[in-house]
């Protein structure tokens, strides 16, 4: 870190914080605005960049050139534990540390034991769908600099937005502006995050 | 063929979804404002009535505690008594949540959204109802968690090749993935909640527990993947819970609950009883709270047409169970079910015959299926025939067995009434906290369903195009 940069902190105790471009937020006017928007963020060929929106619009992976998500791999994975570590609970417990003849049965009765493998593989797969899930979202995370937006409110409600995050190898404010300003866009904000 | 396609044009699921045409906002405003203003005058009175309901259950309850089982009405030969036909009552209701949540919702069924977070609430508190009722009725509730598998200084196991074990597992596992579930669909709405907040106290509890939700396309992504599995997982799940239900029964040897008809039977009652639960509340809330233009008679009728077809199913069951009893020629199985609409119970056989195939029988009519007030009392006789067909189903079975000189006449106690009715304090307890601190529609998936939301300049144009909904892949130029 630079000298100028320690002493820019320095005086921000007492001055205004030092802030810095975390990204560039432009609202569009409907769906089909912001999917036109999202190819035109793809095809220019920039990364880091999100659509939000209210509800999930439908075509808008495709728009923005998105992958598929692997959240049904992780699942999987949970199903085959949750199933075979209820045969193997249930195989161990019933059948070797616990050996109780009950109603003439098998200690080692497959038939019985399906309801309980079936019920841990649901259980277990929906812990892998839901933390899952939130995992790939890196959620929770409570602070993001999008927040900063006081028009960003609206993407809960019925607003349209598209940002490009400073991160973005291509990101250079102006053009990022006047970029997403031709793609319709009718705001376009520079929203600023403090320095920590 | 043409009345046909005349009647399918008629559908309700051809009318706008949700009426009035409202913007984005709008929805945002009508459901999420319900949590932010006062709340009505009624809302105070019946929770006040409730939550004292709710009072009596647990003085009940402890009372039971510290007495014991023996102040229920149960005897020797009828030893799940009340107890067990709340709980299977309570499990039946919780599925018509999960049934709208997860299968509509993997049917494409997209009048769904005006109701499934309603529902989804309503499978969660009737869950915790039913599952108040085995863990009391083990007497010894401090050792409850004897059902769970751990390790124990006793070196014992559960008996994994019993019903009951199942049940422990199917039960808690069903609450389990409903909370999930409906957490999940909750997010972004405590989102929309989070981003209208005007206090520091509510900014602060929502932004919370809308875990920084932020609506991107790389969130929802993952998100609606999520929401996909889980219906895909719930719906097997509904399934097996009241199949399992069913076993706890049909694994047994006694006339009467020793047949393989039962799992498919309780899954149809258990969302034939949901449904008729979910119109009981539906017709309530949305007067009170002004939704009938998201809540719509179109959605009254539907739900309907479910309830009749499920009343028929039920109603096949009952024929079927005694057609199978004479077939089998066995003398006891064929006793067991003429003793059931002759004798010394015959008065609750009849009592659910009546309400839950024969009452239901008036919503073939289209009148009757978009008249508010006929369909809620026939909603509340649905509710009270298929608590009596638990009742019929628990009780007469175990009062007249083999034999004879086992055999006595159950008659519940005031704790049994008390405890019953307590749940309902407990089960509308809950529901109006819901109601009045969490959005009851799911306001992001409404706004999904509107036609503003559909994309018009890509992808497909076209006749098809209007009745397009969430099923069209809208993709740029891929």
């Amino acid at each position: 870190m630079s000298s100028s940069t320690a002493t820019a902190m320095q005086a921000s105790s007492d001055a205004a914080p030092v802030t810095r471009d975390a990204l560039v937020l432009a609202e569009f006017a409907d769906v089909d605005a912001l999917l036109a928007a999202a190819e035109k963020v793809r095809d220019a060929g920039y990364k880091k960049f999100d659509c939000h929106s209210p509800f999930p619009v439908h075509g808008l992976d495709a728009a923005m050139g998105e992958k598929q998500s692997p959240l049904g791999w992780i699942v999987g994975m949970m199903a085959m534990l949750g199933g075979g570590g209820a045969l193997l609970l249930q195989w161990w417990t019933s059948a070797v540390d616990y050996p109780l003849v009950i109603s003439g049965k098998p200690l080692f009765s497959f038939p019985a034991f399906v309801p309980i493998i079936f019920e841990l593989t649901v259980l277990l797969s929906a812990f892998g769908a839901v933390f899952g899930m939130l995992a790939l979202n890196k959620l929770p995370r409570l602070y993001h600099p999008i927040f900063n937006s006081d028009r960003f409110t609206a993407a809960t409600d019925g607003g349209f937005f598209v940002s490009i995050e400073a991160e973005d190898p291509k990101f250079e404010v102006e053009q990022v502006k006047q970029f997403l300003a031709a793609a319709g866009a009718t705001h376009v904000e520079v929203v600023k995050e403090e320095m920590s | 063929m043409s009345p046909v396609t005349a009647r399918q044009e008629a559908l309700p699921l051809d009318a706008p979804l949700v009426l009035g045409n409202p913007s984005f906002s709008d929805l945002s405003q009508d459901v999420g404002g319900i949590t932010e203003k006062k709340a009505p005058v009624q809302w105070y009175l019946l929770t006040g009535f409730f939550a004292s309901l709710a009072a009596i259950f647990v003085g009940v309850v402890g009372y039971l505690f510290w007495e014991g089982i023996g102040i229920w009405g149960l005897n020797v030969p009828v030893a799940w008594g009340w107890a067990i036909v709340n709980f299977v009552w309570w499990v039946g209701i919780g599925h018509a949540g999960t049934l709208i949540s997860a299968i509509l919702f993997l049917f494409r069924q997209r009048w769904r959204t005006a109701i499934n977070r309603f529902a989804e609430a309503m499978t969660i508190f009737a869950v915790i109802c039913a599952l108040l009722f085995p863990m009391i009725h083990v007497g010894r509730v401090w050792v409850v968690y004897w059902t769970l598998p751990f390790p124990n200084q006793m070196t014992m196991w559960p008996n994994f090749r019993s019903p009951l074990l199942w049940d422990v597992f199917a039960v808690s596992t069903y609450f389990t993935v409903s909370l999930l579930f409906w957490y999940v669909g909750l997010v972004p709405d405590l989102a929309t909640l989070r981003d209208r907040a005007k206090t520091k106290a509510r900014k602060i509890a929502l932004g919370i527990f809308s875990l920084g939700w932020r609506g991107s396309n790389k969130q929802w992504k993952h998100y609606e993947r999520a929401y996909l599995i889980l219906a895909g997982l719930a719906t097997p799940l509904v399934l097996s819970v009241h199949s399992v239900v069913s076993f706890d029964f049909a694994v047994s040897q006694l006339p009467g609950w020793h047949t393989t008809i039962f799992p498919p039977y309780f899954v149809a009652g258990a969302i034939f009883s949901g449904f008729a639960m979910v119109m009981t509340l539906a017709i309530v809330a949305r007067k009170i709270y002004h939704l009938e233009h998201i809540i719509t008679l179109n959605h009254l009728d539907v739900m309907n047409k479910i309830m009749l077809a499920t009343s028929l199913m039920v109603g096949y069951a009952y024929s079927c169970e005694f057609f199978v009893s004479w077939y089998s020629g066995n003398a006891y199985e064929q006793f067991a079910f003429i003793n059931r609409a002759t004798g010394p119970y015959a008065w609750a056989y009849w009592i659910m015959i009546s309400c839950n195939v024969i009452i239901p029988q008036l919503l073939w009519s289209q009148k009757i299926r978009r008249s508010i007030p006929i369909m809620f009392i026939i909603t509340i006789f649905i509710n009270i025939g298929m608590w009596f067909e638990r009742f019929v189903i628990v009780v007469t079975s175990l009062a007249n067995d083999f034999l004879p000189s086992s055999w006595d006449y159950y008659t519940p106690t005031i704790f049994d009434v008390l405890t019953y009715v307590g749940t309902f304090g407990v089960f509308f307890t809950l529901f109006l906290i819901f109601l009045r601190f969490l959005p009851m529609v799911a306001i992001s998936e409404v706004k999904g369903v509107l036609p503003q939301a559909h994309p018009h300049t890509h992808g497909h144009g076209g006749a098809g195009h209007a009745k397009a909904g969430h099923e069209t892949v809208v993709g740029g130029e891929a």
